[in-house]
């Protein structure tokens, strides 16, 4: 503290207010982990961690839990909508930043930002009535006639397409990051310096070369941040994918098979649980997604930092 | 004599957006091999008749230019002029270095790659002619790989003049180019700009009037948007024909 706030009783007690805030955040996360430890420390005790990270089955039945399938459910999701997401997000960028005329940019702009403000729950709804049958009828037949006669793609399209499965979820999903990634790639590309890309263009580049060469190298920290911060979304989100996943715990080469995730079976499976045991899992399921996303939201700070100090000058 | 014009302006008028005209009838002739500086005090419209020699205005809408600029009789402000090609023969280098995001030999062989040569020793050996062009080759010579961003500023800006003169342009435009440097730096900018006049025609704007009358041949000086006088830079600093002109290089404005 400076002295004047010493001297001061209301900057005092402005100082004490600010800082009862902002150590309430930390205070809140401190708690909500406790909880999750404290909630599943009978699971952790029965399967401990590798155990439960490498165990597939989730047998309420049979009383063994373990979160492989739910895992593998969040990570195929997750990296199959980046996969979508990505490409898509910044060619928007790159086309409000480089390309689009003045009175088209404000609008697209607006555009992506109504899309980040629709309630996930909506997009899940939308997804179950139009966006599956949809895929089963057109969409997954195709990728089968296509793609899924090919020797190595062929496992990822067996089975009846159904609509509720993996490949509609990732779907749904990276809508739901497209604006999000769209936005924070824009951010970085404004980033570059308007002189660096004209010392391109008085080098004879075009559009295409610019953006390739100079606006996506200069941007690509702060890019890469954006796209893990999807990846937290992704990661994190429940309510759409819960609508067209199917909360199958299982483990499927094909991405038209029903699947789960983390946060598909914690939103589903509260009211089943039935035993001490389930309950705890859950909870134990809750804290591998906690800690996941915490890793995730590191790594993406970090880049970003790293390109803000790198580029602000 | 037309043998020896690099440029020749022709009744050169230009508007930013809309109507606001920016340069008033420009006549100029920019001679081969030689160094033409334009001075004048800020706002006066030096960078903006600069940037028209490589339609470097053309990247932002509702710009318009009248009149004629000459580059070995065709107009470079035609319909149609191909700026790609007219970038590669007219280069140009900014107030602050310009790096690109990537090593100081992918920087240096950038242009080079953009005019589609792909074969490596060609370029390794392009690449090293254009540093000891810009005399950066013994400083640099053991890092090629290194990112541009680890040169001090000056390096920076002389690894961007060879940058620009690996394409071999005709005519290579310095727009301010030492603003932003030391004053060692700058010396060693100037040194670089009197030794490239023996290939190339070069035309520097600079608000530093010392420094147009050290490095340059021919001297023109703008205010609002008009060209006051052009002359001989040994004319213009010690019997100008005009007062105006006469006012600035004395320090009585500016």
């Amino acid at each position: 503290m400076t002295p004047s706030t010493k001297k001061n009783p209301i900057d005092l007690l402005f100082a004490v207010l600010t800082a009862v805030s902002s150590l309430s955040i930390i205070l809140l996360i401190a708690g909500i982990l406790v909880v999750l430890v404290f909630e599943s420390s009978l699971a952790i005790h029965k399967f401990g961690v590798f155990k439960f990270i490498f165990t597939i089955d989730w047998d309420p039945v049979r009383k063994i839990f373990g979160a492989a399938s739910t895992l593998y459910g969040t990570m195929v999701t997750t990296v199959l909508s980046m996969l979508i997401a990505i490409p898509v997000a910044v060619g928007i960028a790159v086309f409000i930043t480089e390309i689009a005329p003045d009175f088209l940019k404000g609008p697209i702009g607006v555009t992506i930002e109504l899309l980040a403000a629709i309630p996930s729950i909506i997009y899940g709804m939308w997804g179950l009535f139009t966006l599956a049958p949809i895929m089963a009828n057109y969409i997954e037949p195709a990728l089968q006639a296509t793609l899924g006669k090919l020797p190595l793609f062929s496992i990822l399209f067996k089975g009846t397409p159904m609509g509720i499965d993996l490949l509609t979820a990732s779907v749904i999903l990276s809508i739901m990051i497209i604006p999000f990634t769209a936005s924070i790639s824009r951010d970085a590309f404004n980033l570059t310096p308007e002189v660096v890309k004209e010392s391109a263009y008085a080098l004879g580049a075009t559009k295409w070369e610019v953006v390739k060469n100079v606006v996506i190298p200069y941007s690509k920290l702060g890019v890469f941040g954006g796209c893990v911060l999807s990846m937290g979304r992704a990661i994190g989100e429940t309510m759409a994918v819960a609508f067209v996943l199917g909360n199958n715990h299982q483990i499927t080469s094909s991405l038209l098979n029903a699947a789960a995730t983390i946060t598909v079976s914690l939103a589903n499976e509260f009211t089943e649980a039935d035993s001490d045991i389930y309950l705890s899992s859950l909870f134990y399921l809750a804290l591998v997604l906690f800690v996941l996303s915490f890793i995730t939201l590191f790594i993406a700070k970090l880049f970003l930092i790293r390109a803000e100090r790198k580029y602000s000058r | 004599m037309t043998d020896n014009i690099a440029l020749e302006i022709k009744g050169l008028n230009f508007y930013y957006s809309g109507d606001s005209l920016a340069l008033k009838n420009i006549n100029l002739t920019i001679y081969e091999k030689s160094v033409t500086a334009l001075i004048g005090p800020s706002g006066c419209g030096k960078t903006t008749l600069l940037r028209c020699f490589n339609r470097m205005h053309d990247l932002y809408p509702k710009h318009r230019y009248e009149g004629e600029i000459l580059l070995k009789g065709h107009d470079l402000l035609a319909n149609g002029m191909d700026l790609i090609g007219l970038r590669s023969r007219i280069g140009m280098v900014f107030q602050k270095p310009t790096p690109f995001p990537m090593s100081i030999f992918d920087n240096i062989a950038y242009g080079l790659k953009l005019k589609g040569i792909r074969k490596k020793s060609e370029l390794e050996q392009r690449v090293e002619s254009a540093l000891k062009h810009a005399a950066l080759w013994d400083e640099v010579k053991d890092k090629l790989a290194h990112s541009a961003y680890d040169l001090s500023g000056g390096q920076q800006q002389r690894l961007v003049i060879a940058r620009a003169l690996a394409v071999e342009p005709e005519i290579l435009l310095f727009d301010e180019p030492t603003s932003a440097l030391d004053p060692i730096s700058t010396t060693k900018i100037e040194e670089l700009v009197t030794l490239l006049k023996n290939d190339i025609t070069i035309i520097i704007v600079t608000h530093n009037m010392q420094q147009a009358a050290r490095i340059s041949d021919w001297t023109g000086f703008l205010m609002l948007g008009e060209l006051i006088e052009f002359d001989a830079t040994e004319k213009i600093f010690t019997s100008p024909s005009k007062k105006l002109t006469e006012d600035y290089v004395t320090g009585r404005f500016g």
